[in-house]
């Protein structure tokens, strides 16, 4: 190499800086093309699913949103038409969309509360040692794993049923055992619908809510529990105040994937009672007036309400996660 | 016996029977599933009774065409095809948020989450209308395009925090030294990633084979899938038992045998990966 063109090192040390300079600090008012086509190749594997969600979710949301402003009723298809708020003044004066609501509020309210409590017991259990954990844990979590309809149908018809349920069965061969004839016949689906739907949820709820908090519970430090119990702390002490506290996300993502899945459950509510009896919810409602009445107005002005319900609730959790997120990345 | 060991007993014989209680239904469902329908209907129950194929023979009944499986051919096929997409849509987007968080990640993020918040209730009508006139109802390819974009939020969530453990430094060396992103997922992030996505993909299938509303509004005759086919059963009336139960069994199969093999999968999924 020749020396005369060789830098020096302080000419090199100079070089360099500039480099870095450049990298780091690039003139404000025109990104290089480079950089702009880097920004979009980072972005570029994003971009198929955001599309396909927006085209997907977004656009018929926007539909729902258009035609609960008009007069539209498959029945009378010549009849069509622009109607203001006349589908929203008939849907929020409709004392059956109202209890609907009351309906989702308290279907989603106990079940979520139920189960998550029942959810936290089987988790402290599980978490101890004891022979068959394993078993037990597997036996626990089927009824989550049984398809909703079909669970739906279990309930209804092998467990719930009047004449032939395993309930009134069990009621009846424990009559006999006392040697009485008459045992209760109660049709549990027309006496209380909501409660009975309730039930069903809450048992293919509770395994759900065990699963993620005995997650939280094996995450937990073993050592600290040791120590607090050498200071003496009993076991409601522990759980007061070492337990609950470690458990605090684990129990705000079950409360939130819970009632998110449960304000929108169809399959349970369809299945067992076909909203008979103030059982049925919001969705059970909208699928009634679109698929049964055929008011397409009506049904997209219910389903904007849903909507606005939802989002409600959405926001809500959605600042839970957004702690979560924060933890995550301090 | 010291106490510890009493503790110990008493809370395995708590949990046994509790176990067994949340059993129970599903048990009953098996059991009535094999009994005669004279025996299934039969109160008080008969729970020694004599075991038969019978609900199932009539379950399958129909033959190749009419009985229950081209409905679990559907559902096999909604469910397969959906969750590959999603898998091939979720891995690249998450790895663009996990990785190089582009600016206002958080915001695409909760993009994302916000869509599985909205009931898909509220998107029914003109799904079913858009359907009707391209004449795309009763049809599998439009189930599988909406169960798709149903799984993917949760996909893309679940993938982000999976793939946010990979150390930045492996993602970043393969980045400078040129590798196209192709090559980065299938070299670096699938292999290492993995057990994040199978419990994805097993989450997508699980989802994806439960639908009902959907499928209910949207196919019919030709495409409809095995929860829609169940529904049937719903005014069913006392003499078809067992054939109810059997019905039940089988479209739960699937799921089942699923489910109990990646049951720590199962966990970390449910709860976005977030917990560990």
């Amino acid at each position: 190499m020749n020396p005369a063109t060789s830098p020096t090192r302080a000419t090199r040390a100079i070089r360099a800086t500039r480099v870095t300079r450049l990298i780091s600090d690039p003139p404000r008012n025109k990104p290089p093309r480079g950089e702009r086509a880097a920004a979009w190749a980072r972005r570029a594997p994003l971009l198929p699913a955001l599309v396909l969600l927006v085209v997907v979710t977004q656009l018929p949301f926007v539909g729902t949103v258009a035609i609960s402003f008009m007069r539209w009723n498959a029945l009378a298809p010549d009849d069509r038409g622009f109607s203001g708020l006349d589908n929203y003044r008939t849907a929020l004066t409709d004392p059956d969309l109202r209890s609907a609501m009351l309906t989702t509020v308290q279907l989603t309210a106990s079940v979520v509360l139920v189960s998550l409590l029942f959810g936290l017991g089987l988790a402290l259990l599980l978490d101890g040692r004891f022979l068959g954990r394993g078993i037990v844990r597997t036996l626990l979590i089927t009824p989550f794993l049984v398809v909703p309809v079909a669970a739906a149908l279990l309930w209804k018809h092998a467990l719930y049923n009047a004449s032939y349920g395993l309930i009134n069965g069990g009621l009846t061969a424990l009559w006999r055992l006392f040697g009485s004839d008459d045992p209760p016949r109660t049709d549990w689906l027309s006496t209380d619908p909501l409660t009975a739907v309730a039930i069903s949820l809450v048992w293919q709820w509770t395994p759900f809510m065990m699963l993620i908090l005995l997650a939280g519970l094996q995450s937990r430090a073993s050592d600290t529990v040791e120590a607090a119990r050498v200071d003496g702390a009993g076991p409601w002490q522990i759980f007061r105040h070492l337990t609950l506290p470690h458990l605090r996300r684990h129990l705000e993502l079950a409360v939130l994937l819970g009632s998110v899945y449960v304000v929108q459950n169809f399959d349970a509510v369809f299945t067992l009672t076909s909203g008979g009896v103030g059982s049925a919810n919001l969705p059970y409602s909208v699928y009634d007036t679109f698929y049964q009445a055929h008011d397409y107005g009506l049904a997209s002005a219910q389903g904007v309400i849903v909507l606005a319900c939802s989002l409600a609730v959405a926001s809500l959790a959605l600042r839970t996660v957004s702690s979560l997120l924060r933890e995550e990345r301090p | 016996m010291t106490p510890s060991v009493a503790r110990r007993s008493a809370r395995g014989v708590l949990a046994w029977l509790c176990g067994l209680l949340f059993f129970l239904p599903f048990a009953w469902l098996v059991l009535t599933s094999f009994h005669h329908e004279t025996d299934a209907a039969a109160n008080p129950p008969r729970i020694a009774a004599d075991l038969t194929l019978q609900g199932y023979r009539e379950f399958f009944g129909g033959g190749w065409e009419t009985g229950p499986w081209p409905a679990l051919a559907n559902s096999l096929a909604a469910s397969l095809a959906a969750t590959l997409l999603v898998l091939l849509l979720a891995v690249p987007a998450a790895y663009a948020l996990a990785v190089k968080p582009v600016r206002r990640t958080k915001d695409v993020l909760f993009f994302f989450l916000s869509t599985k918040m909205l009931p898909s209730v509220a998107a029914l009508l003109p799904l079913y209308l858009f359907a009707r006139n391209a004449r795309l109802l009763d049809n599998i390819w439009l189930l599988i395009v909406l169960y798709t974009a149903m799984n993917l939020p949760i996909a893309v969530w679940m993938m982000r925090s999976f793939l946010a453990e990979i150390p930045h430094e492996i993602l970043e060396a393969a980045a400078i030294d040129g590798a196209r992103l192709p090559t980065v997922l299938t070299r670096i992030v699938a292999p290492v990633a993995a057990p994040g996505i199978a419990a994805t993909a097993l989450i997508s299938f699980i989802f994806s084979w439960n639908e009902l509303l959907l499928a209910r509004v949207l196919t019919g005759v030709v495409a409809g899938t095995a929860p829609v086919h169940l529904t049937g059963f719903v005014t069913s009336q006392g003499l078809f038992l067992a054939k109810v139960c059997a019905a039940a069994v089988i479209v739960s199969l699937p799921v089942l045998a699923a489910g109990f093999a990646a049951q720590d999968k199962l966990v970390q999924g449910l709860s976005l990966g977030a917990v560990k």
